[in-house]
């Protein structure tokens, strides 16, 4: 096991350098000159000669690659061309938000899809069966950023009954311990705080959570009925256990396995994904951050984002893969 | 579903050759008829095909004229509504129902462009590491695996970014991104079938690597290759709306949907037939080739089958 993990995390190791490889390059792809793309067609000579100094454009490529390469090992991702913020601080100031959905999005995702996928399972071609496999392939199908906007018009325009879209409403005040507004409101017990950002929270949530959650009720079911085909089931019903004890107790921890690595891959999907559902609420997270830069030609910001968020998701993929053989030691090495 | 006897007896062909002996892909094709599933995919991606082929026949309107005298009208069964425009306008008077069968036309050319540029790279990467192993097979997984570092859209976006919004920039990045999926396929099973004797047989008789590659192993890969295209196909029209919906993709006054969402999103408080029909599109697009490519699976490689 402990050379298993060895081999995984330092196979991190390549994988990061070509990301970073990969993400330096992206410059390369912008056709023409990188400054004037970012200044625009009328900016001074002066000022542009400038801007290619400060983002050493005018050096060779290597040595572009080689200083980039430094400061990022120093945690250094420049500066957002827009704020003259350090990049870092951008990202950790608005990366919690982006947790506080995916994890309640993930929650969500998990609770339902699970059910739907063990009912499923126990009653095999029974209509909650056949109703729960059409709506988990039109989960799959679901254009999110559409989704959004419909639950949107139902929920917020007509009923009125959740906010349009932010995290907290202009008069609640809220004090920021770990910027998961739903946590510290419970941590300060500032219960109308808690209400307010849960209420915000919801709809977003709810919207990510429909792509995973018919992943996670289709994975269940087949999971758990290739469990339910095994003999030691079929012995543990000859015993006289309950039906109950059987599924929850003796197949379910079984099915398991595959379940818990598809709900890790799938959370690492949403962190760096969720970019078309901040963009529909204004969930002021790191996908709204990086579009905005995206629309702002701030290409240093969209670089470090993404430099940032590749770096979580495989982080996550490792972690799963290395959950995945401590639950199942029959995964080795290879 | 179990197979019908008919079909069992044309498996292995028996001794006294009496027996007419099915194809493979003829005894795929019965069963997928018998999936029900696959059925409905089908008819939803010929309905869209249809639609895109005959479009300038079938729509009312051309899909980029205004009228300013009919901006936002409501679909005819509102009391406003207009039999003209059965589905409403937008707020520059354009006939959504149009715009929408028009949309077709794009999204279909955009999942044809982005999956051949995925399906090209991927299988001629995943085929050249699966025959030939060893240091370029560590190269290319190496790079591939880079690819799939990156959440999707994301990396879709990011690409687009760079070489600047348009549908011909978003198709690109789609394809690229989708990359990995042929390749991590395509390698497995040439791995799979390398070792078999058929290709020995014919290697010894002097084939060259590539004829080897194309015409001995890859048309014996194509099942989860067909599968997996038809599921590819479905993505790419996702994530070619997305990138449209963003103002990354088709630009206005494209009728492409989403691009048409975007533009409905600024109606969301005046005209929900803006948003909803649109979406409803893109929807069912993606769903008809999810449909096709669950069913396919289950038709094209029995041993998954329940």
């Amino acid at each position: 096991m402990k050379k298993f993990v060895l081999h995984r995390v330092l196979s991190l190791i390549p994988t990061l350098l070509g990301i970073s490889l990969l993400v330096f390059l992206m410059i390369q792809l912008i056709p023409g000159d990188p400054a004037e793309m970012m200044l625009g067609e009328r900016a001074s000579e002066s000022a542009l000669a400038e801007l290619r100094e400060r983002l050493g454009l005018d050096q060779p490529i290597y040595v572009q690659y080689g200083r980039f390469m430094g400061r990022l090992l120093q945690g250094d991702l420049g500066r957002a061309l827009r704020t003259n913020e350090k990049i870092t601080t951008e990202i950790f100031e608005r990366f919690p938000a982006t947790v506080e959905l995916s994890l309640a999005a993930i929650l969500i995702a998990t609770a339902l899809g699970m059910f739907a996928g063990i009912i499923s399972a126990t009653r095999q071609y029974s209509i909650f069966d056949y109703v729960s496999m059409v709506v988990s392939l039109i989960g799959v199908s679901m254009p999110i950023f559409w989704l959004g906007l419909v639950l949107m018009i139902i929920f917020s325009v007509n009923l009125g009954l959740v906010p349009l879209s932010g995290r907290l409403s202009y008069n609640i005040e809220l004090e920021v311990v770990t910027n998961l507004y739903v946590l510290d409101s419970i941590i300060t017990h500032n219960w109308a705080a808690f209400k307010d950002a849960v209420w915000h929270l919801i709809l977003p949530a709810f919207t990510l959570s429909t792509i995973p959650m018919a992943t996670i009720s289709r994975i269940t079911r087949s999971s758990m009925l290739e469990v339910l085909r095994q003999d030691y089931i079929r012995t543990a019903r000859a015993k006289g256990l309950s039906l109950w004890v059987v599924h929850y107790k003796h197949a379910l921890k079984n099915a398991m396995i595959p379940i818990i690595t598809v709900v890790g891959l799938q959370f690492g999907i949403l962190l760096g994904g969720a970019i078309l559902t901040e963009t529909i609420f204004a969930w002021p997270g790191i996908g709204l951050w990086i579009l905005n830069g995206v629309y702002a030609r701030d290409f240093n910001a969209v670089q470090g984002g993404t430099m940032f968020i590749a770096t979580v998701f495989v982080t996550i993929n490792l972690v799963v893969d290395i959950l995945y053989a401590w639950v199942n030691p029959r995964i080795k090495v290879n | 579903m179990a197979a019908t006897p008919e079909l069992t007896a044309g498996a292995p062909p028996a001794g006294n050759g009496q027996e007419k002996s099915i194809s493979p892909l003829v005894e795929a094709l019965l069963r997928l008829r018998k999936n029900r599933i696959a059925v409905a995919g089908l008819i939803i991606i010929c309905t869209f095909l249809i639609m895109a082929l005959f479009a300038p026949l079938i729509a009312p309107h051309d899909p980029l004229e205004q009228s300013l005298y009919d901006k936002l009208k409501p679909p005819f069964w509102d009391a406003e509504g207009d039999w003209r425009y059965p589905l409403g306008t937008d707020d520059f008077g354009r006939d959504l129902l149009s715009r929408i069968i028009y949309g077709a036309r794009i999204s279909m050319i955009v999942g044809v462009v982005a999956v051949a540029i995925a399906l090209f790279f991927g299988t001629l990467a995943g085929a050249v590491a699966g025959f030939y192993g060893g240091r370029i097979d560590n190269l290319i997984m190496r790079l591939m695996d880079i690819l799939l570092a990156f959440p999707p859209i994301l990396l879709a976006i990011v690409i687009v970014a760079f070489m600047g919004p348009s549908l011909r920039n978003a198709m690109v990045a789609i394809g690229v991104v989708n990359i990995p999926r042929y390749a991590r396929l395509v390698r497995g099973s040439v791995m799979e079938e390398y070792s078999k004797d058929y290709v020995q047989g014919a290697r010894a008789l002097g084939a060259r690597d590539a004829r080897l590659i194309f015409i001995h192993i890859l048309p014996n890969c194509l099942a989860p290759l067909i599968v997996q295209t038809t599921l590819g196909f479905a993505s790419a029209i996702l994530e070619a709306a997305a990138l449209s919906f963003l103002g990354l993709g088709a630009q206005p006054p494209t009728p492409e949907w989403g691009a048409m969402l975007a533009n409905g999103r600024a109606l969301i408080l005046r005209a929900w037939w803006a948003v909803t029909f649109p979406g409803i599109m893109i929807l069912l697009a993606v769903l008809g080739f999810n449909l096709l490519g669950d069913g396919l699976r289950d038709a094209l490689d029995p041993r998954l089958r329940e």
